[in-house]
């Protein structure tokens, strides 16, 4: 997107305040924090194995990435238990350590000036699972007086506007891309005037439903082999495994940060979204358009990007148009490009917020973590993969690719 | 210079109402479009009563294959869409795809095909493992309402930024306000922006039998949504969509577009305090309020009209009455406020936008839509809220307000447009 500054013509205006990460709460298949995950992705360590929350012996997939069983009552109150989906307890324990990590003491700030954005493709789709068998089986009246809020899309944003007490904006967007499309529209927040927003996507379906609709996608992987299903890029790339998990990040305006000592992971510099042609029509994709709007309302040239981290279909024609794109923009294997969901299957709406916090540590820690399980890439002579091993260099650049249902969103961050 | 956002073109499928036209003789002239469920047999809810749309995809010219593919929502958004184009006069293939977004609200997305198909995959809710085979092609389209919002684009020929805003019942004024802010930033020019939600399903029913949010005045539908009055005891809920045509200014004028209004400014806040409820003193609507009338430029004594929420809960008409008095002070006295909940119902995530789209109408017709079924107003509340009949007025800026369901406080102001006022 080009962002015309308002008022930008005369040169009087300045720059509208930039937005940085200061904080990160992960919660994946492979790690139920931020620590243990980016142990894991250094580690090749991934997070798929079998189905256990039910018996998928009758599906013709059977895998994913599931997050680590843990004691619900130690991190959620008693009393938010039995209307709570897991993707909704998820997202608080995601938001609780984002806190932790800004070192934020949310009492210092003024109630109405913490905004929270989150994003969400099914809801809170176990618990309705749950709540439909009861209205089909048992009658309507016999449906829970929770399900009115337990299952919406807007259900996270409310459940952390009441647990932190924050009464700022409050938005809620869609699809899988929302997780970044949220993180972007914090940094709107943020050039608007708030100092501080709590943003991203933690996302489950980890239920015979989500597993039933993901199958008529006709993208989802029923291989068996945990090492061998999900393989984005590979020869032998036969579809996607589904995980659950994401991140939530404090999004904060580079003053605030800088005012209370605090050093950001690194600042959303830039982003763009765009929409496909109609199907059929012989006009390009919007990923290429995407990835360069974003880089240019960061103010980057590809030269300057340190690594992709990208959105990785796992299907064949998918996967040649991300090649496609990526190439058209920096050149035959002109940039590093990863993808760490190889570890945690794709998380609906939580996989793209995920991708930013690995970025995020990423830049910290002055290291790319790899893709795992890929070992016949089918465009090396355009990619230049990650593969296997983590490469130690500095991440000054990131970009961070997510596409969903004809969408396709990019984000630029950089070192601050 | 700021850019500035206008409203070309409207779109409407609202109960009583096939199109925008029919739907402002309705709204202006005082009459309720409730009925009792036709949808679905719903004798054994507790509320059995709607606001349905009369609504034949087939005569609206969609295809087998849209049918098919798209949820009740995305369809009633669709033709939504093809009367706000064809109003807007915009000429699609004169218009850059990639300066085009869309911006959809829903609260519930596919929920009514996503219910059918679920008692098919479960038999009835016996089975806990649904039988995948029995799962219809396009059911993640059902589950994921971003769909909605990428049929919209494909009607529209849109390839900028696309996006389905969910806040709630809040939502159709969120997806107007972000297109606006997408408008206003510069990532896109035309922005087709609206709400669409189709919530007369059983299990949307049920969910608010469950917490007695909707009213049981079953056996007198017409009078049933009675948003202000004493006697009031839930709201009536609805389907429908709006979609609008907003565009930057100086683009509507380049090609000599009509303009309705002006969307000058808009807020929303999180009320940090319960997912269904809401506190009287209507301090965070009150905030949204004070951010939206200064972003447009506006002081509370210029509002002309107030377009509530006026969903018809005694919680909500004490709750928005506070934040009226709160924001606007005395001019609260003094300004009309009303609610076309009491002759269309709630329609959760849609209505917002139809309420937009009745603010620009109304603007243009220089008339105030009244709150129907009024004859009693609470003596607790103590505003002008037009009963029972339309009045006229210049309206020169207009706010509307919405609250929903997580906590959502929304506020957006509508000028009279294209002036250099």
């Amino acid at each position: 997107m080009s962002r015309a500054v308002p008022g930008s013509d005369d040169g009087t205006t300045p720059a509208p305040p930039r937005a940085v990460i200061t904080g990160i709460g992960v919660v994946a298949p492979n790690g139920f924090d931020a620590d243990e995950y980016w142990d894991a992705v250094l580690h090749g360590r991934g997070g798929i194995d079998r189905i256990t929350r039910f018996d998928p012996a009758q599906y013709p997939a059977t895998l994913a990435g599931e997050v680590p069983d843990y004691d619900v009552r130690a991190y959620i109150p008693s009393r938010l238990v039995p209307q709570t989906d897991q993707t909704t307890r998820l997202v608080l324990i995601a938001a609780d350590a984002a806190v932790r990590d800004s070192a934020l003491d949310p009492t210092a700030l003024p109630d109405d000036q913490v905004g929270i954005v989150t994003g969400l493709s099914a809801g809170g789709l176990e618990y309705s699972q749950r709540e439909l068998e009861k209205l089909w089986s048992l009658g309507s009246d016999h449906v829970s007086a929770y399900l009115s809020f337990s299952w919406f899309y807007a259900v996270n944003t409310g459940q952390i506007s009441i647990r932190h007490g924050w009464h700022g904006p409050g938005g809620v967007l869609t699809g899988n891309t929302s997780g970044l499309d949220a993180m972007a529209q914090a940094r709107r927040y943020v050039a608007d005037g708030l100092p501080v927003v709590m943003c991203g996507a933690v996302e489950s379906a980890m239920c015979p439903l989500g597993l039933t609709i993901e199958l008529t996608t006709g993208h989802m992987s029923t291989v068996d082999d945990r090492t061998r299903a999900y393989l984005p890029f590979d020869t032998a790339a036969s579809g996607y495994v589904p995980g659950e998990g994401g991140a939530m990040v404090v999004v904060e305006e580079v003053g605030h940060a800088n005012g209370r000592g605090v050093q950001p992971y690194c600042e959303i510099a830039g982003y763009a979204t765009t929409f496909d042609p109609r199907p059929g029509s012989a006009r390009e994709p919007g990923l290429r358009r995407a990835i360069e709007s974003a880089l240019s309302d960061a103010g980057v040239t590809p030269a300057e990007v340190d690594v992709v981290f990208a959105d990785a279909a796992g299907v064949g024609t998918l996967d040649r148009a991300e090649a496609t794109a990526v190439t058209a923009v920096f050149g035959p294997r002109g940039v590093p490009v990863t993808a760490p969901k190889t570890m945690t299957g794709r998380l609906y709406s939580g996989g793209p917020a995920l991708d930013v916090a690995t970025a995020s540590l990423s830049m910290r820690h002055g290291v790319i973590p790899p893709m795992i399980n890929v070992t016949d890439p089918v465009r090396s002579d355009q990619l230049d993969l990650v593969l296997g091993r983590p490469r130690e260099t500095t991440v000054s650049t990131a970009l961070v690719l997510a596409r969903s249902d004809g969408i396709n969103s990019a984000m630029v961050l950089k070192a601050v | 210079m700021n850019r500035r956002i206008a409203i070309t073109g409207i779109g409407v499928r609202a109960p009583g109402g096939g199109n925008a036209k029919e739907f402002w003789k309705l709204i202006s002239s005082g009459t309720s479009a409730i009925r009792t469920i036709s949808l679905f047999d719903a004798s054994g809810h507790r509320s059995r009563i709607a606001g349905e749309c009369d609504f034949d995809p087939v005569a609206e010219g969609l295809s087998a294959q849209e049918i098919r593919r798209m949820d009740r929502s995305a369809q009633l958004a669709v033709a939504a869409t093809r009367e706000a184009v064809a109003d807007a006069g915009l000429d699609l293939a004169e218009t850059d795809p990639h300066r085009c977004g869309v911006s959809v609200g829903s609260a519930i997305g596919g929920t009514m095909s996503l219910d059918r198909e679920y008692n098919v995959l479960s038999d009835g809710g016996r089975k806990w493992l649904l039988d995948h085979e029995y799962a219809v092609p396009h059911l993640y389209n059902y589950l994921v309402p971003t769909s909605i919002a990428a049929d919209v684009a494909w009607t529209a020929g849109a390839e900028g930024p696309v996006s389905l805003v969910s806040t709630g019942c809040t939502a159709g004024i969120e997806s107007v306000s972000h297109a606006a802010r997408l408008i206003r930033e510069g990532s896109a020019d035309v922005m087709l922006a609206g709400g669409s939600d189709a919530s007369v399903s059983p299990i949307c029913v049920a969910c608010f039998d469950a917490i007695k949010a909707t009213t049981p005045r079953n056996d007198e539908p017409a009078t049933a949504s009675r948003p202000f009055d004493r006697s009031r005891n839930g709201f009536v809920l609805a389907e429908g969509s709006a979609m609008l045509v907003l565009e930057e200014l100086n683009h509507a004028r380049a090609r000599g577009a009509h303009i309705y209004a002006e969307i000058g400014g808009w807020d929303v806040r999180a009320n940090a305090y319960h997912m269904t409820g809401l506190r009287t003193e209507g301090a965070e609507l009150a905030k949204a309020i004070e951010v939206a009338l200064r972003m447009a430029g506006r002081v509370p004594d210029q509002v002309d009209y107030v377009n509530a929420h006026g969903s018809g809960t005694k919680q909500n008409d004490s709750h928005e009455t506070d934040a009226f008095k709160r924001s606007l002070g005395d001019h609260a006295y003094r300004t009309p406020v009303s609610s076309i909940k009491s002759m269309i119902g709630h329609s959760l995530g849609a209505i917002g936008s139809i309420e937009i789209a009745a603010c620009a109408m109304a603007i243009e017709a220089g008339l105030v839509p009244p709150t129907a079924n009024l004859h009693e107003p609470d003596p607790e509340l103590g505003l002008d809220y037009v009963p029972l009949t339309a009045r006229q007025a210049d309206l020169r800026t207009v706010l509307k307000v919405g609250s929903g369901f997580g906590g959502f406080q929304s506020a957006m102001v509508l000028t009279k447009g294209g002036s250099d006022e």
